[in-house]
């Protein structure tokens, strides 16, 4: 056990089992296994194509897996379609980000406070989800009744956008969030500002998995990382410790 | 080197503000209200005004009229229905049979063509909820084709005579503004229903279904919802024609039930349900002229089908509603 998951409880939120899946003869993610604490921030982190946002999708009901089990709160959500798991509270972006893009940038947040959980969580009310939405904006950083907020999301800059997934995910109250790609393609301001925003998610108690290719800004922000290669997880543990290891230089710079 | 370029301006209350208009002049308020108002003032006088031959005209326009807002429907929440024929025709029957086999007076026969006929077009079409693009087309395509068979080969209900002597409508003036009426109820529910919500979602599956997914939405019990609606819409015109022909039978089914709403809807411009109605009372009206024509009376009406799409693609209601809003002028520009 490593100093920094003592650091938080030890209660598992997320446990993936031998978890498999194949496309055609494409061994997309094999025998996989790894515990998810609460309140963790866990990195996925592995060349292209080594099967990262196939384990999201495998987690998230968008791919059903050919052997092995997810298990959510103790309870096997494994083969549940994508609607249900993300009622009990785990929220995902996309890695092609694509809004809503007619609508304007609030109202793409529509639709996830339109979702059942939030009802419940409301105590069967939704109240004003227009006022709910330009609040949830205000938090991952539009500006207050900026021009931004009311413009239509298919013409926001890439940045916005990648705030906007964020927001999505806030607006379901999700426990668990995972970030496909965030990062990618954000300037070092861009990040500069976004990086806070998954800090007070933190802080908040929320249990985090960011699949990332830019490792520096992650591994300053993760309590550990999986390393996935040809669908294996051949490496996990604190960032700096995995970097170390050989298996992971070789898949990142390859081999003779 | 100089050129000149076509700037298109808002004008000043549509630049002021895209849904709330502040009015401060009769002027700018009927610049709001006569674009809702004119359908409901031209359905009003139409059937005084029409000769009978035309008035029968206008009853089948205001029934595609309502097929195509129908298909239109469905097409907002990413569903491309081949096949208004299926609704037409299940609703048709529905009333038809209860008329006659269970004697219900036509106030009852059409509520209850309505809803049953809606009911069953989305169980029927419950299995393939979840195909997409031109999977989902083409079960619709397929269904009404297959149901007309059955009914020959089976003789249920009436087989291949229908079922004729069906109780008519009390008056024709009561025939002509219940349907009219329909379209207009029809025309502003939906465009009311789309500004939800609940509208923006079903808008949303579209869109991007897996994003509407991953925000814990049920999206298949939601296009059930959607299919219910428009099936209703559809049955709902089967169930009225058959009480205007006093018979049903096969052609209720018919491929014309399935192609003609969704050629009007693209005429006329789709999303809208305004442009819906148009392109109907454009392409069933233009259809009748052309019956003294003869022979070639199908060619000129395909051609003027693809003069429409060709010159004015985002439909005619687009078309307008942008002259409407925007004034153009020309500018000139350095190159």
């Amino acid at each position: 056990m490593n100093e920094s998951s003592q650091t938080h409880s030890r209660d598992v939120l997320l446990s993936v089992r031998d978890v498999s899946k194949s496309f055609g003869g494409v061994r997309a993610v094999v025998a996989v296994s790894f515990d998810l604490y609460k309140g963790e921030l866990l990195g996925i982190i592995g060349p292209n194509g080594s099967g990262k946002t196939t384990l999201v999708n495998l987690i998230t009901g968008f791919v059903e897996p050919d052997s092995g089990a997810i298990e959510y709160q103790g309870r096997n959500i494994t083969g549940w379609m994508p609607y249900r798991i993300a009622r009990l509270g785990i929220a995902r972006t996309f890695q092609m980000v694509r809004p809503f893009a007619e609508l304007p940038a609030y109202k793409n947040l529509i639709i996830p406070l339109f979702s059942p959980r939030v009802k419940s969580l409301m105590g069967g009310r939704y109240g004003d989800r227009d006022s709910v939405a330009k609040d949830l904006l205000e938090e991952v950083g539009f500006e207050r009744e900026s021009s931004v907020t009311y413009k239509a999301a298919g013409s926001l800059p890439h940045g916005y956008l990648k705030r906007l997934e964020l927001a999505k995910c806030l607006a379901l109250r999700a426990d668990l969030i995972i970030l496909d790609e965030l990062f990618s393609g954000l300037s070092i301001a861009e990040l500069a500002s976004i990086v806070p925003i998954i800090e007070k998610l933190m802080v908040e108690g929320k249990t985090i998995v960011m699949i990332e290719h830019r490792l520096r800004e992650l591994f300053r922000i993760a309590n550990r990382v999986v390393v996935l290669n040809f669908g294996r997880a051949i490496a996990s543990g604190k960032p700096a410790e995995v970097m170390d290891k050989d298996e992971v230089k070789q898949a990142y710079l390859g081999t003779e | 080197m100089k050129q000149r370029r076509q700037e298109r301006v808002d004008r000043g209350i549509k630049a002021r503000s895209d849904d709330i208009f502040a009015l401060t002049s009769y002027r700018e308020m009927l610049y709001v209200s006569v674009p809702p108002v004119l359908p409901v003032i031209g359905l009003i006088i139409l059937p005084l005004i029409l000769p009978p031959y035309w008035q029968k005209v206008l009853i089948s326009t205001c029934i595609f009229a309502l097929l195509a807002m129908s298909w239109d429907f469905l097409v907002s929440v990413g569903m491309v229905s081949l096949g208004q024929a299926l609704f037409f025709g299940v609703g048709a029957f529905v009333a038809g049979a209860l008329d006659r086999f269970a004697g219900l007076p036509i106030w009852l026969t059409i509520p209850l063509g309505t809803v049953l006929g809606g009911a069953l077009c989305t169980v029927a079409l419950l299995p393939v909820l979840r195909l997409r693009g031109v999977y989902f087309s083409m079960v619709t395509l397929v269904l009404p084709l297959m149901l007309e068979r059955c009914i020959e080969a089976t003789g249920f209900f009436g087989g291949t005579e229908g079922l004729a002597g069906l109780k008519p409508f009390a008056s024709k003036w009561i025939e002509m503004y219940f349907v009219a009426a329909v379209v207009l109820i029809a025309l502003f529910g939906f465009r009311r229903l789309l500004t939800t919500d609940y509208g923006l979602v079903l808008k949303a599956i579209k869109d991007n279904d897996r994003s509407v997914m991953s925000a814990g939405i049920n999206i298949y019990w939601l296009k059930a919802q959607a299919l219910f609606v428009a099936g209703c819409v559809g049955a709902f015109c089967g169930a009225y024609m058959t009480h205007v022909y006093m018979f049903v039978g096969m052609p209720a089914f018919a491929l014309d039930y399935s192609i003609l709403p969704l050629a009007s809807a693209v005429v006329g411009g789709m999303g809208t349900f305004a442009g819906s109605v148009m392109g109907a009372f454009i392409l069933v009206p233009l259809s009748e002229a052309l019956r003294g024509i003869g022979g070639l009376r199908t060619v000129i009406y395909a051609l003027a089908l693809v003069v429409f799409i060709v010159s004015l693609p985002e439909g005619i209601f687009h078309y307008i509603q942008r002259k409407y809003h925007q004034f153009e002028r020309w500018v000139e520009v350095e190159k």
